[in-house]
């Protein structure tokens, strides 16, 4: 997995370091981290329906927590959990931008063992940083 | 006296202790420090308190306004900005500033407590199936929604109007209301201060724990746990009593409140206000400013979320009870003791060198404990204080308390809020199975439902403090008085 959970950085809730080549390898990781962290199995969530999800930001960290924001919001407000994402970042002036194609379902008790709620993605120890050519990212879940 | 020693030198050896139970970092460890910061604990309490708490009060201590001390309680650990158990009381005459990180995300995250006149006797033979029709009638875990459905325009009158919009459409009695900090309902909340997408995400919740350390809990009342009998039987307590406790709050609602303003102080606190700060989730404002009246607008509706929450799930609760013991709510003496509230802002009088002033007093992850004679503790409770109503882990048991003249001189009338946890939700998951939790737990009288096994083995007992322990400290500090000691038989968790 692109992405590993963090025992000592959070008492209350839940920390993942997640890796990419790319920033859209690390957004990748990073939002199949939270979906990971509310069900116990990803293959069981099927890309059934689509959502877009268009966002700018002129600092890249923030672009991350606003994307990870959205999934959350998504999860809540039409109970939609994403399992394949198709992620798309360029840089426009002075700013990222992303397309996401986020395909899930549903989240269904039957059909998905579930885990714990994500509430919020935090700015504790939020990072995004480059490292050896390699991309990482630390998140801090408020469950 | 100073400390020595331990893994956390670099702390306790400046760490001065100033009182039986309270513990001074001064301003000198920190630069921009502009009040000491202040730690109720044990001595044991204050060896096991995690690093980051230590460096969590010492940022608190540096916002603008903060008056006499940046205070952690007893069940501190570490948070996002404000370590859990945190208190900051601001100066809002002279700008002093409102920060969502000294809130928590999930605001008025609190405890509800409910008396029964059942008695231990009356609930075992139906304690499986009372906890299974709980479980099922109250919904909890990811993705849970509740049975209230309401439009967009109803939520809005849901969050100004809290607990007092359910009483009106039936879901309790009147009296409820009485027994709910603000009386249900918090004054001056504005819809128009939230978000579509707040609204969107609380819509379908209301009447939900949650998951996480949420839960609702059948408790028993023995003798021997009653510590002061007097104020135990005014208050409708009597030996082998059941009653029943519960923990939630805002749901998505709160979360997405204080996420979108989190980010709207990001954005002015610099640039707007030249205010620094030593950690992004302290973002602030001062309180006498566009956005941070906005967010306190936008906060107390949250509050008004999980009043109305936490209502509805009583009225649940008072359901089930009438179908499985074949009586009315009113017959089994379903009634309130009262309704707390963790993460919250609220303006307050204190006093300070003798003046009467108003202030904004931050809670996080931590209790309101005014004393007799406050306005706002309701008259049933004016002569004895507030109750306090303190959860531990689902193992071990819980407390109600009341709140002190003490508290209020001290902690701006503020006291410990749970057990608080000692180990990571990572770490608690390789120690325990939640299968095994269960049956262990069942053969020890506690029978547990969650909707995670997972979850439930995050929640162990030993990845919390010794509850006791945590409650003697205020105790003996004289910030909230023991009155009953509740011991868990039947639970569910989200």
């Amino acid at each position: 997995m692109p992405y590993k959970y963090i025992e000592d950085l959070s008492i209350a809730d839940v920390a993942f370091e997640a890796y990419g080549e790319s920033l859209e390898e690390l957004f990748l990781s990073c939002a199949l981290a939270i979906t990971n962290t509310m069900i116990k199995d990803l293959s069981k969530v099927e890309p059934i329906f689509l959502r877009n999800i268009v966002l700018e930001n002129d600092d890249i960290e923030m672009l991350l927590f606003n994307f990870l924001q959205e999934l959350i919001f998504y999860k809540d407000a039409e109970k939609l959990l994403f399992s394949s994402l198709k992620i798309k970042l360029k840089k426009v002036n002075t700013n990222y931008k992303l397309e996401c194609e986020a395909r899930g379902e549903e989240l269904n008790m039957a059909k998905h063992e579930l885990l714990v709620d994500v509430k919020a993605v935090t700015l504790h120890h939020f990072q995004v940083k480059l490292s050896e050519g390699r991309w990482m990212a630390k998140v801090v879940l408020d469950v | 006296m100073v400390i020595f020693g331990g893994d956390m030198s670099r702390y306790l050896s400046i760490i001065k202790k100033v009182g039986d139970y309270i513990w001074e970092i001064p301003t000198s460890f920190k630069e921009g420090m502009r009040v000491p910061g202040r730690i109720y604990a044990s001595e044991s309490l204050i060896k096991d308190m995690d690093e980051q708490v230590y460096d969590q009060i010492t940022n608190v201590a540096t916002l603008p306004g903060i008056l006499k001390y940046a205070y952690c309680m007893p069940d501190g650990h570490s948070g996002y900005g404000f370590p859990i158990g945190g208190v900051a009381a601001m100066n809002v005459e002279e700008n002093g500033v409102i920060s969502p990180g000294g809130i928590g995300f999930d605001i008025n995250c609190g405890m509800r407590l409910i008396l029964t006149n059942l008695t231990y006797n009356d609930v075992k033979p139906k304690l499986k199936e009372l906890v299974d029709m709980l479980f099922e009638r109250v919904p909890a875990g990811v993705g849970s929604t509740g049975f209230v459905k309401i439009t967009p325009s109803q939520f809005r009158e849901v969050v100004e109007y809290g607990a007092k919009w359910c009483i009106e459409r039936g879901y309790g009695w009147e009296e409820d209301l009485e027994r709910t900090e603000e009386y249900g309902i918090m004054k001056g909340a504005n819809s128009n201060k939230i978000s579509d997408r707040a609204i969107q995400r609380g819509l379908n919740q209301i009447g939900t724990l949650g998951s996480g350390n949420h839960y609702l809990e059948i408790q028993w009342v023995k003798k021997e746990n009653i510590f002061d009998e007097y104020i135990a039987d005014k208050m409708g307590f009597f030996p082998d009593q059941i009653v029943v406790m519960f923990h939630c709050g805002s749901r998505g609602f709160g979360h997405q409140v204080a996420t979108d303003y989190l980010q709207i102080f990001l954005n002015v606190m610099e640039r707007k206000y030249r205010i620094k700060i030593l950690d992004r989730e302290l973002a602030c404002a001062p309180f006498n400013s566009p956005e941070g009246q906005d967010y306190f607008e936008a906060m107390k509706c949250g509050i008004n979320m999980s009043f109305a929450n936490r209502q509805t799930i009583l009225h649940r609760v008072r359901e089930v009870f009438s179908k499985i013991f074949n009586s009315d709510p009113e017959k089994l003496g379903l009634r309130m003791v009262y309704d707390v509230a963790h993460n919250t802002a609220k303006l307050e009088e204190h006093c300070i060198d003798g003046v009467k002033r108003k202030v904004l007093v931050h809670r996080k992850g931590a209790t309101r404990a005014f004393g007799p004679g406050r306005e706002e503790v309701p008259d049933i409770y004016r002569d004895i204080g507030q109750p306090v109503i303190i959860g531990g882990s689902m193992e071990t048991g819980s407390y109600l308390l009341l709140g002190t003249k003490r508290a209020e001189e001290e902690t701006f009338g503020t006291t410990a809020h749970g057990s608080g946890r000692t180990m990571s939700r990572t770490k608690a998951r390789k120690i325990w199975r939640g299968e095994r939790l269960q049956q262990d737990m069942m053969r020890r009288g506690i029978y547990v439902r969650s909707v995670s096994y997972s979850g439930l083995a995050e929640e162990a007992g030993g990845a919390y403090k010794d509850i006791d322990e945590v409650i003697n400290a205020t105790h003996y500090a004289g910030i909230s008085k023991k009155i009953i000691r509740f011991l868990p038989i039947g639970n569910i968790k989200g």
